[in-house]
């Protein structure tokens, strides 16, 4: 039985990290990290800048040591081996195409390394480049490439030698946005096609939302939370993912009772909201509420027994959505997003319109910390 | 207005300042480029344009005298230049590629303080320092000394040139299973070869035209270009002397242009 069970982790989990800590001299950049990739999977690293995300990448691709825990790569240890060693590849953040090679001979360079012939390795590499639609650039010097082009180059020399699994480090972020969306779809598009394990360092949180099966938001060297795009989105564990994740009302509230299984909260001037109780929480705790401004919608008359009574303060139109700031009776403001078709019928309210703001059922959800 | 009154062409006497300072540097090698191809035995008359100096030099009383010192000259300049260039990209791999290490700052000043240090005391230094390990003086003192000093020379423009080069590309090339050797010779080293190309040209340059430094360490009979045409001038200056310096001036501004474009041009890009 536990044989069996370790035989089936080792086809299924692709990278194991197993409390890794990473610290340089007297600063920690990761904290213990522990998560198992699984084989065939989009798996995002995402969080701010300095977070760790990238450190992990690295010390996944063999560039940094790992200064405490292991690394299993399909059940093999691989912390200690040199990159060379790792049948992991990396498509990087500025590319690092070789500037005196040719297209062609950059897509080889892995093939002929892990001892193709030249001839071998360089029809394996055309094929990587039609696959890329880049066939015809195989001639041409890095240089005369457009950056959208280079990276695709950068991902089809990655994947030639058919790695284990494929790390890729913010490389989108210097793309223009047009680009950026559709070098998304083809990424995800091309994860599934070859069956390689990815893995996506990113601080763009739209950008992890869209590829992802599954999402690992850092922050300070520790991980916040670990789940699906809509776990993370909708059930954020923490106010940091939360905030960090898409844009919601981060209220402060008081929790004044709980019954059923719902408590009772209390959002200042007098406005009342009732939530799912959460473990830990308890009556008399101040803690955060988080409300997706999508999960709002206004009404002239209280449609809800939750209607809150507000004035409207601003809007700001943003193409596909109108956002309304609605500020509380003598509380706290929300920002509430109304669809721009339609069927939002009066969608811009004059600044002073007297509105009630009601939620849908089980958007607002209460934070431990 | 597309200019400022910042720019420094508009500062009085700007003009004049530049020509002074022009004429100081390229007159003397103007007149004995001029000068070299006189048809006068003397050297202030000029007496209508001629080569006969050049055959002279190549055929004169004193033309087995140069071609010896010429040979030699061009072999010290040739092997210093090949190992200097050698041990500078080795010291400039270590340099900018072996992280922060304790006596990085001291390493970076002891290999570029001999370019600072009066080329007489360093001159006397290596003879001094020959004698006492009772090395007999001939060409091969010359020959170390040269390297020696031309390895600062070799290893600005090498190091220059890597610290342009992010380390990334040899990440990527060992993410993709090449050794730290293949790294080396694969990416880094191609990515180097303008910088490498310029400090040979540099080195082999300053070991041709070294005086002092050669002067004191050769031994009796082993000359080269430089200390020939000292010897035959303190018999007298004639135009030959001239036309061989006009030769000489002529290598290095082939030399110093072929380094300045090879290390302008940019293979990363």
């Amino acid at each position: 039985m536990l044989r069996e069970a370790h035989l089936s982790d080792k086809e299924n989990i692709a990278i194991d990290v197993r409390d890794a800590v990473k610290r340089y001299g007297d600063f920690t950049a990761l904290k213990k990290i522990s998560l198992s990739i699984m084989d065939n999977e989009f798996f995002t690293l995402l969080g701010p800048s300095g977070c760790g995300k990238t450190t992990l990448l690295r010390m996944i691709a063999g560039f940094e040591d790992v200064t405490e825990g292991a690394i299993f790569l399909y059940g093999d240890e691989i912390e200690n081996l040199p990159p060379n060693k790792r049948p992991v590849n990396t498509v990087f953040q500025n590319y690092a195409l070789f500037p005196h090679m040719t297209i062609l001979d950059n897509v080889a360079f892995g093939l002929e390394m892990r001892g193709a012939s030249k001839a071998d390795a360089r029809t394996k590499a055309g094929e990587m480049l039609e696959l890329v639609q880049l066939s015809q650039f195989s001639a041409r010097k890095p240089s005369q490439l457009s950056g959208g082009q280079q990276q695709r180059v950068a991902l089809a020399r990655a994947l030639a030698p058919q790695p284990k699994v494929l790390l890729l480090d913010e490389p989108l972020s210097a793309l223009d946005l047009k680009l950026r969306k559709a070098m998304q779809l083809e990424l995800k598009h091309l994860q599934r096609e070859t069956g390689i394990t990815f893995i996506f360092v990113t601080h763009d949180q739209e950008e992890a939302l869209t590829m992802s099966d599954r999402i690992a938001v850092m922050s300070a060297g520790e991980m916040q939370q670990l789940g699906s795009p809509t776990d993370i989105y909708e059930r954020p564990h923490n106010m940091f993912v939360a905030d960090f994740i898409g844009e919601t009302n981060l209220l402060e509230v008081s929790v004044d009772g709980i019954a059923d299984g719902r408590a009772t909260c209390h959002l200042g001037g007098g406005h009342e909201l009732t939530c799912n109780a959460v473990d830990g929480i308890g009556v008399g705790s101040k803690v955060h509420m988080s409300i997706r401004p999508e999960r709002l919608y206004m009404s002239a008359e209280p449609t809800a027994s939750e209607g809150l009574h507000g004035r409207v303060k601003d809007n700001i139109f943003v193409g596909t959505d109108i956002t309304t700031i609605v500020q509380l009776d003598e509380g706290p403001d929300f920002v509430v997003r109304t669809s721009n078709s339609d069927r939002g019928n009066k969608r811009i309210f004059e600044p002073g319109t007297e509105m009630f703001v009601n939620m849908e059922r089980g958007a607002a959800r209460l934070l431990a910390d | 207005m597309a200019s400022t009154n910042f720019d420094i062409k508009t500062y009085p006497g700007f003009k004049a300042v530049t020509l002074l300072c022009l004429i100081v540097l390229y007159a003397p090698l103007v007149v004995v480029t001029i000068y070299s191809f006189n048809a006068s035995q003397s050297l202030t008359n000029w007496e209508g344009i001629s080569l006969r100096w050049y055959a002279d030099v190549f055929s004169g009383p004193e033309s087995s005298k140069f071609k010896e010192a010429a040979k030699n000259s061009f072999i010290i300049a040739i092997i210093a230049a090949t190992v200097s260039t050698s041990i500078a990209t080795l010291a400039a791999t270590g340099m900018v590629r072996g992280g922060k290490f304790k006596l990085r700052t001291v390493s970076f000043g002891l290999i570029s303080l001999p370019l600072m240090v009066p080329e007489i005391v360093t001159a006397v230094a290596t003879l001094i320092f020959f004698n006492s390990i009772g090395f007999d003086r001939g060409i091969m003192t010359i020959l170390l000394a040269h390297i020696a000093f031309c390895i600062p020379f070799a290893y600005l423009p090498i190091s220059a040139r890597m610290q342009g080069i992010e380390d990334s590309y040899e990440q990527a090339a060992q993410d993709l299973y090449a050794t730290k050797r293949q790294a080396f010779t694969k990416i880094l080293l191609p990515l180097m070869m303008p910088g490498i190309i310029s400090g040979f040209l540099l080195a082999f340059i300053v070991s041709l035209d070294d005086f002092i430094i050669t002067n004191f360490v050769k031994g009796a009979g082993v000359e080269t270009l430089p200390t020939a045409i000292f010897g035959s001038v303190k018999q007298g200056i004639k135009p030959n002397i001239m036309a061989i310096s006009t030769m000489l001036l002529g290598v290095s501004v082939v030399m110093v242009t072929i380094s300045y474009f090879v290390s302008k041009k940019d293979n990363t890009k």
